[in-house]
C-alpha cells in the first residue's frame, strides 16, 4: 500500500463519517416529525415506494465495485463499460427521483412549505439526491477519462475511492428509503 | 489592461525593488500551502478577532458597570453579546486550536506536512471568509430598522427566536452561513488531520510513543466530524425555514421550540471539549518540560483524553435543564456530566503528579500552566455543581453560568493557549519572547482575570440574569459588576503587553536556537524556524522522548516505557 493511497483512504474515510453524522440529522429530523403535521397531505396519500430506482441505485452499487475491480486488474476497457453502466443506473435513479418529484409538485402542489411533512421530505431526499448528483459528476469523469485513455490501472485506488463515496450514497439510500418510504408510511 | 499595470503595482508597493518586496511576500503567504505559515496565518488571524471580541466584551462591561447607565443601547448590546460569543467561539477558539495543530502536528510526528495542503489551505482561506461575513453584517445585514446590524440572537440563536417571524431581515443570515462556512473549514481540517496522523507518522512513532498533543488533535477531530455536520444541518434546516417556508422550528406549523437547542448543543457543548482538550494538550507537552521529568502516567493521560472525547458527546442537554425535559433525561445528563468530570479529574492528577518532585523552572509558559491548573480546577467544580439538575434550575441563564464558562475558555484555554504561545515561539521564529514582559502579561492577566470572573460568580448567584443590558440600582449587584467590569482594563493592558513582547521580540528578541527550552519532542529536533521539508533527517524514535534519548543515549527511555 503507497502512501498517497493509504492517505486517501483515511481521508475519503473521514469524510463519509462527517457525511454520516450530516444525513443523521436530516433522518433525526424527518423521524422525530413523523405524524406531526398538522394538516395534510400525509405520506401514504403521496408517496409511492420507488422500487425501481431503488433496484437501479443499488445494483449500481455492484456496477461500480465490478469497475474498479476491473482496473486495479488492468482490464481498462471493461472498467470503462462497467463504469458505464453505473452511470446509466445512477441517472435512472435520478430520473425517478425527479419524476416523484414532478408529480408530487406540479400534480399534487405539494412543497416544503407546504406542512411538516415536506418541510422533512424534500431536504432528506433532496440532500440523498444532490450527493447521487455528485457522485455521477465523479463517475462521468472518471469515465470520460477512461475513453481518452487517461485513466489507466495506476489509478485504480483513486477509482476505489469514488467507489467508497458511491457506495456510502446508495447505504445512506437503504436508510432514507427505510426511514421516508417504510417507517413514514 | 491589468497585467499591464502590475509591474507600477509591484513597484509602488515596495520600496526595496528587489522580487522579495512587500508583495511578492504577500504573495508567498496567500498562494502557501505549507502547514506552518498556514498555523501561523491561522493563529494570528484568532488572535486578531480575540482582540475584536475582547473590545466587545470591553464595551458590554463599561455598560454594566454601575446600575442604569446609557453607554450602549439595549439593541446594539444584544448584538455586542452575539457577536462577541460567536467571535470567541468559531473566530478565535477554533482557528487558534486548529492553527496551531496544524503547525505541530506534522513536525511531532516526523511529517513533512498534512495529508492534504491544498485542503487545508482552503480550510483557512474558508474560515477568513466567514469571519468577514459575520462582520460585514455590521454594514451589509439589513436588521430590524433597515440599517445596517450584526445579528441579535444570541452565539446559539434559539430557533423559533431565529425564525423569520421574529428575525427579520438578514443580520441572522450572515451569522447562519458566517457560521456554516467556518464548519466546512474546520471539518476539512479534522479530515486532514486524522490522514495525516493515521498515515504519515514517522518510522518508530507508534501510536503509544506519540505526544500527548498529538492524541489529543486526534481525538477533538474525530470530535470534530461528528458534531459540525450536525449544526451544519441544523443551519441549513433554518435557512430552508428562512429562505424557503419550510417549517422545521416553525411552532405554528407543528414544529418544534425546542429540537434546535438539541441540534445546537449537540454541537456546542462537545464543541467546549474540542475547544479545551488541545489546551490540556499544550499543558501535557509543557509541564514534563518545565518540570524536567516525563509525563506521569502517560497511558491513563490518554486514556483519559480518549474517555473525554466520548463521553462529552452524552452531555449535551445539560443546558437544556429549565425547558422541561422531565425526570429520565434530566438524570441521564446530570449523570454524564459528573461522569466527564472523572477523566478530567485524571487529567489534574497527572500534571500534579509530574510536577511532584521536578526540577521546576518558572519560565512563562509554566507559570501559565500553574494558573491554568487552579482556574480550570474552579470551572470544573462549577461545571460539577450546575450538573446538578435542581441547582441549575436556580442559575440557569444567570451570571454564574457566565463566570463559569468564562473560566473554563478563558482561566483553561486562553491561559493555555498563552503558555503555548511563550512556549512555541521561539520555535515558529528563532526569537524568544521576553521573560521580562512574559511576566508582566502573566501576572496582569492572572489579578484581571481573577478579579473579573471569581466576582461575577456572586451577582449570579443573587439572581442576576445574563444578557441584560441594564438592570436597576437596588437588587445589590452594584458592587459585584463593578468590580467586575474593574477587571477588563487590566486584562486588555496585558493583552497589549503581550503584543508589545511579540513586536519587541521579532526584532530584538534573543535568538532561540533549536531547543531553548531542552525539550524532547521532534518539532525540537529542527531549526528555528523550521526549513520548509520539517526535517531533514530524523533522529531514531524508539520512546516517547526521541530528543532525550539523542542526548542520553547511556539512559535511553525505551526500556522504563
Amino acid at each position: 500500500m503507497n502512501s498517497i493511497a493509504s492517505r486517501g483512504r483515511a481521508g475519503v474515510i473521514g469524510f463519509i463519517v462527517a457525511e454520516t453524522s450530516l444525513f443523521a440529522v436530516f433522518v433525526v429530523a424527518y423521524l422525530f416529525y413523523i405524524g406531526k403535521s398538522p394538516t395534510g397531505p400525509y405520506p401514504k396519500d403521496v408517496l409511492e415506494l420507488p422500487i425501481l430506482g431503488t433496484i437501479c441505485l443499488l445494483s449500481s452499487s455492484v456496477a461500480v465495485a465490478l469497475a474498479s475491480h476491473a482496473l486495479a486488474a488492468g482490464r481498462i476497457a471493461r472498467a470503462g463499460a462497467w463504469l458505464f453502466v453505473t452511470v446509466v443506473l445512477g441517472a435512472a435513479f435520478l430520473a425517478s427521483t425527479a419524476q416523484e418529484w414532478h408529480r408530487l409538485i406540479a400534480e399534487r402542489g405539494f412543497t416544503i412549505g407546504t406542512n411538516l411533512f415536506g418541510t422533512t421530505f424534500y431536504p432528506l431526499v433532496g440532500l440523498h439526491a444532490s450527493h447521487v448528483i455528485l457522485g455521477l459528476v465523479m463517475l462521468s469523469l472518471c469515465l470520460v477519462f477512461v475513453c481518452s485513455g487517461a485513466l489507466t490501472t495506476v489509478h485504480a485506488a483513486r477509482v476505489e475511492l469514488v467507489s467508497w463515496y458511491w457506495h456510502f450514497v446508495d447505504g445512506v439510500w437503504v436508510v432514507v428509503f427505510t426511514v421516508v418510504y417504510v417507517v413514514g408510511r | 489592461m491589468f497585467v499591464s499595470t502590475e509591474p507600477s503595482a509591484v513597484r509602488d508597493a515596495a520600496p526595496t525593488s528587489k522580487p522579495s518586496g512587500l508583495l511578492a511576500i504577500l504573495h508567498d503567504w496567500v498562494v502557501t500551502v505549507d502547514h506552518k505559515r498556514l498555523g501561523i496565518m491561522y493563529v494570528v488571524t484568532g488572535l486578531v478577532f480575540l482582540v475584536i471580541g475582547g473590545a466587545e466584551a470591553f464595551l458590554m462591561r463599561l455598560q454594566l458597570a454601575g446600575p442604569g447607565l446609557t453607554l450602549v443601547p439595549p439593541d446594539t448590546f444584544n448584538r455586542l453579546f452575539t457577536v462577541h460569543g460567536t467571535t470567541m467561539v468559531f473566530l478565535v477558539g477554533i482557528p487558534i486550536v486548529f492553527g496551531f495543530a496544524n503547525y505541530l502536528v506534522p513536525l511531532m510526528i516526523g511529517a513533512r506536512d498534512l495529508a492534504f495542503p491544498r485542503l487545508n489551505a482552503f480550510g483557512f482561506w474558508i474560515l477568513l471568509f466567514g469571519g468577514a461575513l459575520l462582520y460585514f453584517s455590521f454594514v451589509g445585514g439589513d436588521g430590524l430598522y433597515g440599517a445596517g446590524s450584526a445579528p441579535a440572537v444570541g452565539w446559539f440563536a434559539y430557533a423559533p427566536l431565529s425564525e423569520r417571524a421574529f428575525t427579520p431581515g438578514n443580520a441572522t443570515d450572515y451569522w447562519n452561513l458566517s457560521v456554516l462556512v467556518t464548519g466546512f473549514g474546520t471539518i476539512a481540517t479534522a479530515i486532514n488531520l486524522i490522514a495525516t496522523i493515521a498515515t504519515m507518522r514517522a518510522p518508530g512513532m507508534t501510536l503509544g510513543r506519540m505526544p500527548v498533543y498529538v492524541w489529543t488533535m486526534l481525538t477533538v477531530s474525530a470530535m470534530t466530524l461528528l458534531i459540525l455536520p450536525p449544526l451544519s444541518a441544523a443551519q441549513i434546516m433554518l435557512l430552508l425555514d428562512r429562505f424557503l417556508g419550510a417549517h422545521y422550528f416553525d411552532t405554528q406549523a407543528g414544529g418544534s421550540a425546542i429540537i434546535w437547542q438539541h441540534f445546537f448543543w449537540f454541537f456546542g457543548h462537545p464543541e467546549v471539549y474540542v475547544l479545551m482538550v488541545p489546551g490540556f494538550g499544550f499543558v501535557s507537552e509543557i509541564i514534563p518540560v518545565f518540570s524536567r521529568k516525563v509525563i506521569f502516567g502517560y497511558a491513563t493521560l490518554v486514556a483519559a483524553t480518549v474517555s473525554i472525547g466520548a463521553v462529552a458527546m452524552s452531555t449535551w442537554a445539560h443546558h437544556m435543564f429549565t425547558v422541561g425535559m422531565g425526570g429520565t433525561l434530566n438524570s441521564f445528563f446530570a449523570a454524564s456530566t459528573m461522569l466527564v468530570g472523572v477523566p478530567t479529574g485524571v487529567k489534574i492528577f497527572n500534571w500534579l503528579g509530574t510536577m511532584y518532585g521536578g526540577k521546576l523552572r518558572f519560565r512563562t509558559p509554566m507559570l501559565f500552566c500553574c494558573a491554568f491548573l487552579f482556574q480550570f480546577l474552579c470551572a470544573g467544580l462549577t461545571g460539577i455543581m450546575l450538573s446538578v439538575a435542581p441547582f441549575d434550575w436556580q442559575l440557569s441563564d444567570s451570571y454564574f453560568v457566565v463566570a463559569h464558562f468564562h473560566f473554563v475558555l478563558f482561566g483553561g484555554l486562553l491561559f493555555t493557549i498563552f503558555a503555548a504561545l511563550y512556549y512555541w515561539f521561539p520555535k515558529a521564529t528563532g526569537r524568544l519572547l521576553s521573560e521580562r514582559l512574559g511576566r508582566w502579561h502573566f501576572w496582569l492577566l492572572v489579578v484581571g482575570f481573577n478579579l473579573t470572573f471569581v466576582t461575577m460568580h456572586f451577582p449570579g448567584l443573587l439572581g442576576m440574569p445574563r444578557r441584560i443590558y441594564t438592570y436597576p440600582a437596588d437588587r445589590g449587584w452594584d458592587v459585584w459588576n463593578l468590580v467586575t467590569t474593574l477587571g477588563v482594563p487590566l486584562q486588555a493592558l496585558a493583552v497589549l503587553i503581550f503584543i508589545v513582547n511579540v513586536v519587541y521580540s521579532l526584532r530584538r528578541g534573543a535568538p532561540a536556537g533549536d531547543n531553548p527550552w531542552e525539550a524532547w519532542t521532534l518539532e525540537w529536533a529542527t531549526t528555528s524556524p523550521p526549513p520548509a521539508y520539517n526535517l531533514a533527517a530524523l533522529p531514531p524514535i524508539t520512546s516517547r522522548r526521541p530528543l532525550w534519548d539523542v542526548q542520553h543515549p547511556d539512559d535511553p527511555d525505551g526500556p522504563h516505557e
